[in-house]
């Protein structure tokens, strides 16, 4: 049986029969501490044998230097913004996951299609053009989001230093105060992801307002628990997931 | 099945259709010639021309790197930019815009390469109708003839060498663009595309194309438009305040 499909729309020139590995996603906005917890993860996961490729956003070989140097430029818009990203993600999915699963990898996906399309929402695109655009993506086994209220995230955010243009969606206009417009986009996306968490059923959401090391415990267990296939509090393993929304 | 939705603005949306050799980009010119000489503002845009993106595009035909999935999605990006950049602006003017290929061509092209149908037209239902689209039907072997004799040398995406149709060029040219034609044919019926036989002589073709212009231009009075708005609720248009945002913004801090 074949347990990887495409979320929307497949690519006919590459069925998804002899997929055997596992594509984990850890999802979560800015300041969440994703991407520590993602490389922790992957080190854990190793040491218990596991062939770990991780993979992310903007590093694809193609277009990986191009989104950055738009970004640099403000040359996008809503459109190209969203369009770029996908050429990103269908060169890694080619290139990177879809090669790994075939060799029985786990594949631990640092952000996937699920924060390109709460951006892309919370930039005015069409929702439903948005999930036909990302279809040809492989559905996640598992996508584990770290959830942090934009209360919470603020401190954290600022005392890293510096907001970002991007991550304060400066460029949706929502003002010329960037602190100000940081929290009115960073709110819009974490509304947006808590939507698109309660939406599928192979989400599993982590509360991240704890101690990196407590969230990473919460962590490992939540994917042990997938990897064994044993009981999970949340429906994922019990009827296990296909990324389909929920009933 | 139509996806893609009729626009509101007061210009003119004309686009050409057809494979290479088709015969479409000189009947394109002369209908500008034609406009022109009527006094009317006239726009031009053509397929592939957007600096976002050029030099990945160029870089990935050059390694082969580009798989059918990132040359459909790269086209798209491009489109999406000369759209927003070059197309909207003079429509919403009041202008009368001519583009040599549209988003047919990505629907023929893409899905010879192996992309799903379904997922290339979604992917760009975000661009207008035009108000008249225009297909050159020519047989392969003439379309062939002209390209073959008037050209150097056939580029490698041009020819689909990444398919693996043939191990020489020109036999792969040959039956990638009958594979494009038929999937034309598909797309014609599809979206009502009005065909142009275009076997006759120029002279012949371009006397049909004026008068399907005119027809097509019969509710269109430039004169009466005011530089045109679009209410806060319409799509497209945010995309464009955006984006002068951005210039704004972006001149602040320099």
């Amino acid at each position: 049986m074949n347990r990887f499909r495409y979320f929307r729309h497949h690519m006919p020139y590459l069925p998804l029969d002899s997929c055997s590995g596992k594509l984990l996603v850890i999802e979560g906005t800015d300041g969440t501490g994703r991407s520590t917890q993602a490389s922790m993860l992957k080190e854990w996961l190793e040491v218990q044998g596991y062939g770990v490729i991780d993979t992310g956003w903007t590093r694809s070989k193609l277009v990986g230097k191009a989104i950055t140097d738009a970004k640099l430029g403000h040359s996008l818009n809503r459109l190209t913004y969203c369009l770029m990203y996908a050429t990103d993600l269908a060169d890694r999915m080619e290139y990177q996951i879809i090669p790994a699963l075939k060799s029985g990898f786990i594949v631990l996906a640092d952000r996937y299609i699920y924060t390109a399309i709460a951006r892309g929402i919370v930039r005015g695109a069409d929702p439903e053009w948005l999930r036909d655009l990302y279809g040809f993506a492989v559905v996640p086994d598992l996508v584990c989001y770290l959830q942090l209220g934009v209360k919470e995230l603020i401190p954290r955010v600022l005392s890293t230093g510096k907001i970002n243009y991007w991550e304060s969606g400066m460029d949706m206009n929502y003002g010329d105060d960037l602190y100000d417009s940081f929290v009115t986009y960073q709110g819009a996306l974490i509304e947006e992801f808590d939507r698109i968490a309660a939406t599928y059923d192979n989400f599993v959401t982590l509360d991240a307002r704890e101690e990196p090391r407590v969230t990473q415990r919460r962590l490992r267990d939540t994917v042990a628990a997938y990897l064994e296939g044993g009981a999970l509090s949340t429906s994922v393993a019990q009827n296990g997931s296909n990324g389909i929304e929920r009933p | 099945m139509d996806s893609l939705g009729p626009h509101p603005y007061p210009g003119k949306l004309i686009i050409v259709e057809g494979i290479d050799g088709s015969g479409k980009s000189t009947q394109l010119q002369l209908a500008m010639r034609h406009l022109k000489t009527q006094g009317y503002p006239v726009f031009f845009t053509e397929w592939n021309s957007a600096d976002l993106v050029k030099k990945v595009t160029k870089e990935g035909k050059k390694k082969m790197t580009l798989t059918p999935m990132t040359f459909s999605l790269l086209h798209a990006t491009d489109f999406a930019h000369r759209l927003i950049n070059n197309i909207l602006p003079p429509l919403k003017a009041g202008m009368i815009v001519l583009a040599d290929r549209y988003a047919y061509t990505a629907f023929a092209r893409d899905v010879v390469r192996g992309c799903d149908p379904i997922w290339v037209r979604k992917v760009y239902g975000f661009a207008p109708k035009p108000d008249l689209a225009l297909y050159f039907n020519v047989p392969i072997d003439v379309s062939c003839s002209r390209i073959l004799s008037g050209r150097a040398q056939l580029k490698d995406y041009e020819a689909g060498m990444d398919l693996n149709l043939a191990p020489d060029k020109v036999s792969s040219f040959k039956i990638f663009q009958s594979r494009i034609l038929t999937e034309y044919e598909k797309i014609r019926h599809e979206y009502g595309l009005v065909e142009i036989d275009a076997t006759q002589s120029i002279g012949q073709q371009q006397q049909l194309v004026r008068r399907l212009i005119d027809q097509a231009l019969a509710d269109y009075h430039p004169d009466d438009t005011t530089p045109f708005q679009l209410d806060r609720s319409a799509a497209v248009d945010d995309a464009d305040d955006a984006a002068a945002a951005l210039d704004e913004v972006e001149e602040e801090t320099q």
